[in-house]
């Protein structure tokens, strides 16, 4: 076979600027099959990486032979952390993960050997030939044991703790002595996996100067660099990464997975190396959603005024660092939502333990909280005999409120008005039980309507929209404006990741509104071009929309200076349709005519507003860049018999700021709502021992088509006048208020507590418990 | 071994076949026809699916051998003299594809579908593509896509 694939340019013809539902530039390309993923990358020559994972938790390695696996015909090579060319260990903020196991393994599927082989098969077989004598040592599994004891319950060197975040507000001693009604609950949370469906893949090309290209599929090209130059024992500049297609990323693919790997064997052996995961490998090659187990205490006024909340969090990150120290912050700084609570006490941990690695999901560690303080305003609600709906708007917070982290919210937050708007809504009719495929078990004939009852439940989330804490995750863009065969062309590059979500649109968009033009090409995202940080924490539209407006913005004065030289135009002009244009005298002259043969070009970093870490001791601090929120209702019927919920309808209200894009924003909301669906009624990676049980799509359960209601949606737009077009990121907060949505409804329908997500059919059940 | 078919109406050979490789794999490894999917390669999921003699399958499940002597057509194959199917210019006008992964498998499914159902009500289509995730669109748009297409398929007939 002598196809070779490799990205490339996506042209954005066509109308569409800012606030438009401008479509998919890569749209046909992926109808047509032509789109290419990571795993869809090949040169002649390549050869196939495959990685050989610990089978258990926690264990020793007393010696490896790798003998047998190099002796196998077709093995090109056969490495472990001996040959690892760099540094041992990555890691996103603190390095403490080794590339290959050294000496000892702390999770299940943790690598500890790579194959090079001329096909799949081959690799598999010498992988099997790979003798390891194994000491198998008792993993440590108990998350809030970890937190109790956290000297002897060791997974890392430096202890049990990963983050202990504590923060406090006012006297809660003294206000729960005057607090009418108290309420509390335990809860958790399980595993939660990205289930993105582009497995990890990529490509390692080695260059004739002793460096390495990578094709590879992640949220974070510039972060992938500064992790694996090291670990090749390269300079940065001798690695190059370039962006394949991404099949979905949800957070998964913000830590590393193959892509030192395919480095070195690629380094090794002198040729080309793809490693493609399939489904059982990546449920290994990347961290999961934490999971949580939490303790709450509210007291209130009778009439349902919280005057003091308690809330401890625990978070089980596995054996790695990650991102864990800052989802930490988010449980934390968002762990009672958006309401206003005079008086507070919050301890959020993250602990090591040798179960699956935790980091980045889609709402980070907001995600886990929000279904506790939902669950507990539910509770207050009933205890003081009122609504969920009411329970929230007396305690809602909006503009001007302060935080727990006492961060006063300056712009719109009108969750008051959202919750009225939401249950204003109409509510869907009865279920026509003449047709099967209405109630819950659809046509396996689970009931014909005997059972079931229908509850509606009510859901609030808060997220924070960028890096908190001092981060300065800034984007940089480079716009290019030039003439080609007679027209005005816009080239966009970035180092920032499509991962799905249609930041490829926005550019162009963003592109095509700041310089009059229609014709806009986005180049492959590589890191010829400084950072953009990652695509996660909702922030790239924010981020590298502002990059790229304020690199047009800087495109756009040279014209127009070059326009007043070339015309002795006045002050008034500005680039539509193409032209530029005087207020005063209309059309001057065309943006082709101005330009002529020359080329105009800049680049521009944008950063946010400054941010400060939380207080380790008292949690306060102006820690978050902005804030969203999104509230969910939901509808379901319950076969309260046998356990089955059909979700019948999910309605949300978002205030997004701007809609820069309502066809993509629409797309994000109902994605995230089957996500946080997801986690409340299927979703759960099932750890027993440390070993995963279900590493499959066979036994972890994303949401079908037949799982996922009608979603009625209502966009707000108030503008946050500090972001770009007063945008407010808009990914993540609908995955948070979905999932206690579902929960209550199913509650109101059951009577059932529902302490746990996902809910399973015994939590449900009359007759199971 | 050596596998005989037809690939989009034209005779393709595979050789040096391992007796282990599925359908999908001969087709995005061999073939260099990449647009079927390899997101789970159980089964489950529907990105791999293509038509095996006019009817829907994973090729993930179909042994490369048994692919003899038949007519495979994949997403490849989609579309025609006139330009993209309707399904495949439904899919990219309503928002249907997000990270895409998932598209070409819904893409051979809806077109079975709309092939056999002309007027398919959200019950059809929802009972047609329960096979087939997608974890970016939570559903929706890719239902009003369905709908779409075949509104433009009724159009061309």
């Amino acid at each position: 076979m002598t196809t070779t694939r490799a990205p490339g340019d996506v042209a954005a013809p066509g109308r569409g600027g800012v606030g438009d539902s401008a479509l998919r530039p890569d749209g046909t390309l992926k109808v047509t099959g032509e789109f290419a993923y990571a795993s869809d990358l090949w040169i002649d020559g390549t050869l196939f990486g495959a990685t050989l994972r610990s089978p258990y938790a926690r264990a020793r390695i007393r010696a490896i032979d790798l003998g047998p696996a190099l002796a196998v015909p077709g093995v090109e090579a056969v490495l472990t952390h001996e040959d690892v060319p760099g540094r041992r260990l990555y890691g996103l903020d603190h390095a403490d993960q080794p590339v290959l196991a050294i000496g000892e393994v702390r999770h299940q599927g943790e690598p500890v050997a790579l194959v090079a082989a001329d096909h799949p098969e081959t690799a598999r077989r010498a992988m099997e030939r790979i003798a390891i004598d194994w000491e198998v040592l008792e993993p440590i599994t108990d998350a809030r044991a970890v937190v109790a004891d956290p000297d002897r319950l060791r997974v890392q060197e430096r202890g049990g703790i990963v983050r202990h975040q504590p923060v406090r507000v006012g006297d809660v001693a003294s206000a729960r002595a005057r607090a009418e009604v108290v309420v509390s609950g335990d809860f958790s949370v399980g595993i939660q996996d990205q289930a993105f469906l582009g497995p990890e893949s990529g490509l390692a090309v080695p260059a004739e100067d002793g460096g390495v290209d990578l094709f590879v599929a992640t949220q974070w090209l510039w972060g992938d660099l500064r992790q694996i130059a090291p670990c090749l024992g390269l300079p940065e500049d001798k690695v190059r990464m370039t962006l394949a297609g991404v099949g979905g990323a949800f957070g998964g693919r913000e830590d590393l997975s193959m892509q030192i790997h395919a480095g070195m064997l690629a380094l090794r052996t002198g040729r080309p190396v793809r490693i493609v995961y399939n489904r059982y490998e990546s449920f290994f090659g990347h961290v999961h959603r934490h999971p949580a187990q939490m303790r709450y205490e509210y007291g209130a006024t009778r009439d349902g005024r919280i005057v003091y909340a308690t809330a401890e969090i625990v978070l089980d990150g596995g054996a790695y660092t990650s991102s864990t120290p800052n989802v930490v912050a988010n449980a934390a700084s968002l762990g009672l939502g958006p309401y206003e609570i005079p008086n507070l006490e919050i301890d959020a941990y993250g602990v090591y333990t040798n179960n699956p690695p935790c980091g980045a999901m889609r709402g980070f560690g907001a995600v886990q909280a929000c279904f506790a303080y939902e669950s507990m305003m539910d509770r207050l609600g009933a205890a003081c005999g009122l609504g969920p709906v009411e329970i929230r708007r007396i305690n809602a917070a909006g503009q001007g409120s302060k935080l727990a982290t006492g961060q006063v919210i300056d712009s719109p937050a009108p969750l008051a008005e959202m919750l009225t708007r939401l249950e204003a809504m109409p509510l869907p009719p009865p279920p026509d039980r003449t047709d099967l495929r209405n109630l819950p078990g659809g046509v396996s004939q689970a009931t014909h309507g005997e059972g079931v009852v229908r509850g509606v439940g009510y859901g609030v989330g808060l997220k924070n929209i960028c890096f908190s804490e001092g981060f300065d995750d800034y984007s940089t863009a480079r716009v290019r404006l030039e003439v080609a065969a007679g027209e005005p062309t816009v080239v966009v590059h970035t180092a920032a990741a499509e991962v799905g979500q249609g930041l490829v649109t926005l550019q162009a968009q963003i592109a095509r509104t700041e310089l009059g033009v229609d014709r806009v090409t986005v180049a492959p995202a590589d890191d010829r071009i400084g950072d953009a940080g990652s695509s996660s924490a909702s922030r790239q539209s924010y981020m590298t929309g502002g990059a790229v407006r304020a690199a047009c913005a800087a495109v756009r004065d040279e014209v127009l200076a070059l326009a007043r030289t070339r015309l002795g135009a006045g002050d008034d002009l500005s680039l539509a349709g193409g032209k530029v244009v005087s207020a005063s005298a209309g059309a001057v002259a065309t943006i082709a005519d101005v330009l002529g043969d020359r080329t105009v070009e800049h680049t521009r970093e944008y950063h946010h507003r400054p941010t400060v870490p939380m207080d380790p001791v008292t949690g306060q601090g102006d820690t978050h860049v902005q804030l969203a929120l999104c509230v969910h209702r939901a509808v379901v019927d319950v076969d309260v018999e046998l356990g089955l919920v059909k979700v019948v309808e999910l309605a949300a209200v978002q205030d997004v700021g701007k809609i820069m894009n309502r066809l993509s924003l629409e797309g994000q909301i109902h994605g995230g709502s089957a996500q946080g669906l997801g986690l409340a009624l299927m979703e759960e990676i099932v750890v027993q021992d440390g070993l995963v049980r279900n590493p499959s799509f066979t036994d972890y359960l994303i949401p079908t088509i037949l799982d996922t209601p009608p979603q009625r949606l209502e966009i707000l737009e108030r503008p946050d006048p500090r972001a770009p077009y007063g945008l407010r990121g808009a990914g993540e907060p609908p995955t948070l208020s979905s999932t206690p949505a579902i929960v209550a409804a199913v509650r109101a329908a059951t009577g059932r507590p529902l302490n746990r997500v996902p809910i399973r059919p015994e939590d449900l059940c009359r007759r199971c418990s | 071994m050596r596998v005989t078919f037809t690939v989009n109406g034209r005779e393709q050979v595979a050789d040096d076949v391992w007796e282990g490789e599925s359908l999908l794999f001969v087709l995005r490894e061999r073939l260099g026809l990449l647009g079927a999917k390899n997101a789970c390669e159980q089964g489950e999921c529907g990105s791999c699916t293509v038509y095996l003699d006019g009817l829907p399958v994973c090729a993930c499940l179909v042994a490369a051998g048994q692919a003899q002597g038949r007519r495979v057509r994949t997403v490849e194959g989609l579309a025609g003299a006139d330009g993209l199917a309707p399904v495949q210019r439904a899919f990219a006008e309503c928002g249907a594809v997000q990270c895409g992964f998932c598209t070409p498998g819904l893409l051979v499914q809806a077109d079975d579908l709309i092939t056999r159902v002309p007027e398919p009500s959200d019950a059809e289509i929802r009972e047609a593509l329960a096979g087939n995730l997608c974890r970016c669109t939570g559903y929706e748009k890719i239902l009003d896509a369905v709908r779409r297409a075949a509104e433009l398929k009724a159009a061309r007939r």
